[in-house]
């Protein structure tokens, strides 16, 4: 326990520490929010479907907290290259506990990132249904963040360099993220196109955390649940895989 | 074989292979318990990949291995908790303070809080850290950093303390200081030291015992008196350079080591 929860605090002091790096990765979703938000505003509504500040919220606060958690990965690489990552390997410690420590930590700043972001829409005109719902929309987004944190180490654990690093965002992250439905409504897709959609996870979180905050959902909150609960458990069971695995 | 009960460090025909290439070919040797024992060879000779082995971190190909009496290809983490290490590129977390530093080792290695804080007051003083305990690493020279890391690898109180090229890239002054600190351990607490340099003339005087080691051999072994007079030389460096040849060795440059030299240069001009 003690391990976990050492491993969570480091990740956590370097967040606070690295100001710079929170009020950049707030820069893209404001950008996303004002640009997309009230560009394809009119068009989004002559097309009746409502207001489209509502529907992206949720989207641009899931963006926020893939692109943070993902980026869990970034440090774990930094970590090998700087040598801190041997300390920790010769520790007598299980290395699941390591990877496990990691990823909460990581996850828990992707939370972070993502309640600001929640926070920054706010302001701009985004509107939730029902305070009741809340705790069920946090549970959506801490999924998500274990999700793409345990994402995050279990490529970093397999590619040493940051050019790696960058390809895997570029041809992995990006699509996961434009796939999901977090831009557009998921109806009256292409067939292929909606197979894809259908097949990324983060498609299921952001049908959550709109089913939770605004009341509108596509699968189902019971489904989009238990979807993210099944893909946490894999891909934290992948990650501790692949790091029991790193080469030092 | 019987295992010597004196020797804390017992390796019998250890061989690396790495695709093909044999790092460490058929190796043996022994350290006894509170001895200061250097590991000298040329670049690429099989230095770090022994320590590596002798660390938990790689894998033997073959051979028998006990630090402690414990197998590091078997019980890691016996083998873990029994010996402290100073890797040779710095191992610190930048970001944290020294305190830090040392809190995260202590937990790691389950050292219990009533005893944690004095042990690293205590520590940190003898390395004359203390009254910088709370500044970032950052902004640590090379010289403290390096003893800070020395601070925490005698944290856990090891049997064996490990030390890849502790002095590398620091000035006499600095080498000196560590070099003090290292002896006085080793004599207060009868702690084992196995090192490895590239500067002779401390391997001449802080080892009472070295082993040579080239293309993944060990060439020789005793003292640094020994070695002298079985090459009829005058100090180890020339006694050295008689068992290993002048040659200058190439050593092959992993992707890590590329990409930390890459991200040393892109720090530097930040």
């Amino acid at each position: 326990m003690s391990t976990i929860y050492i491993l969570w605090l480091r990740q956590i002091k370097k967040y606070f520490r690295q100001r710079s790096r929170i009020v950049g990765a707030l820069g893209q979703p404001l950008l996303f929010l004002l640009a997309f938000g009230f560009g394809f505003g009119a068009v989004f509504r002559q097309a009746g479907q409502g207001d489209y500040m509502q529907y992206l919220g949720p989207g641009i606060i899931m963006m926020s907290v893939l692109f943070t958690a993902v980026f869990t990965g970034i440090d774990l690489i930094w970590d090998r290259q700087f040598g801190f990552l041997k300390e920790t390997m010769v520790a007598p410690v299980p290395r699941w506990q390591i990877m496990l420590g990691k990823t909460l930590g990581g996850a828990t700043v992707a939370c972070l990132q993502g309640l600001i972001v929640f926070i920054l829409t706010l302001i701009i005109g985004f509107r939730f249904t029902s305070l009741l719902m809340l705790p069920l929309a946090a549970l959506f987004v801490i999924l998500v963040a274990i999700i793409f944190t345990s994402l995050g180490v279990a490529i970093a654990s397999r590619i040493e360099d940051m050019h790696g690093f960058q390809l895997i965002m570029n041809f992995l992250v990006m699509p996961i993220f434009f796939l999901s439905g977090a831009l557009f409504p998921l109806q009256g897709l292409p067939p292929v196109m909606e197979w894809v959609v259908k097949v990324d996870p983060l498609t299921y979180g952001i049908d959550g955390l709109r089913g939770a905050l605004i009341n509108s959902s596509t699968f189902g909150l019971t489904t989009d649940l238990l979807v993210m609960v099944i893909m946490a458990v894999v891909l934290l069971g992948i990650g501790s895989y692949l790091f029991e695995r790193i080469k030092s | 074989m019987v295992s010597d009960n004196h020797a804390i460090i017992d390796v019998e025909g250890l061989v690396k292979n790495f695709n093909g290439f044999t790092a460490v070919d058929s190796i043996s040797f022994k350290v006894q318990k509170g001895e200061i024992f250097a590991f000298l060879g040329p670049n690429g000779a099989g230095k770090s990949t022994t320590i590596k082995i002798l660390t938990t971190l790689l894998e033997p190909t073959s051979g028998t291995i006990t630090v402690n009496g414990k197998r590091p290809d078997k019980q890691k983490d016996a083998v873990r908790k029994s010996f402290g290490i100073v890797f040779q590129d710095p191992s610190l977390d930048d970001d944290l303070t020294a305190m830090e530093n040392m809190r995260y080792h202590a937990i790691l290695y389950k050292i219990p809080g009533t005893v944690r804080e004095e042990r690293i007051k205590e520590l940190l003083t003898f390395v004359e850290l203390w009254d910088r305990r709370n500044s970032l690493v950052k902004t640590y020279s090379g010289g403290m950093k390096r003893r800070l890391e020395i601070a925490r690898g005698l944290l856990h109180h090891p049997q064996v303390l490990f030390l890849d090229e502790p002095t590398l890239g620091l000035d006499p002054q600095t080498r000196n200081h560590i070099w003090s600190y290292i002896k006085d351990i080793n004599l207060k607490e009868g702690m084992t030291v196995f090192f490895t340099t590239h500067y002779m003339d401390e391997a001449e005087k802080i080892a009472e015992r070295v082993a040579i080691i080239d293309h993944g051999k060990i060439v020789s072994t005793g003292s640094a008196a020994d070695l002298i007079e079985r090459t009829n030389t005058t100090s180890l460096e020339e006694a050295f350079i008689a068992l290993t040849g002048s040659a200058i060795r190439e050593e092959e440059v992993g992707t890590l080591d590329q990409m930390r030299a890459r991200s040393r240069m892109w720090r530097r001009r930040r």
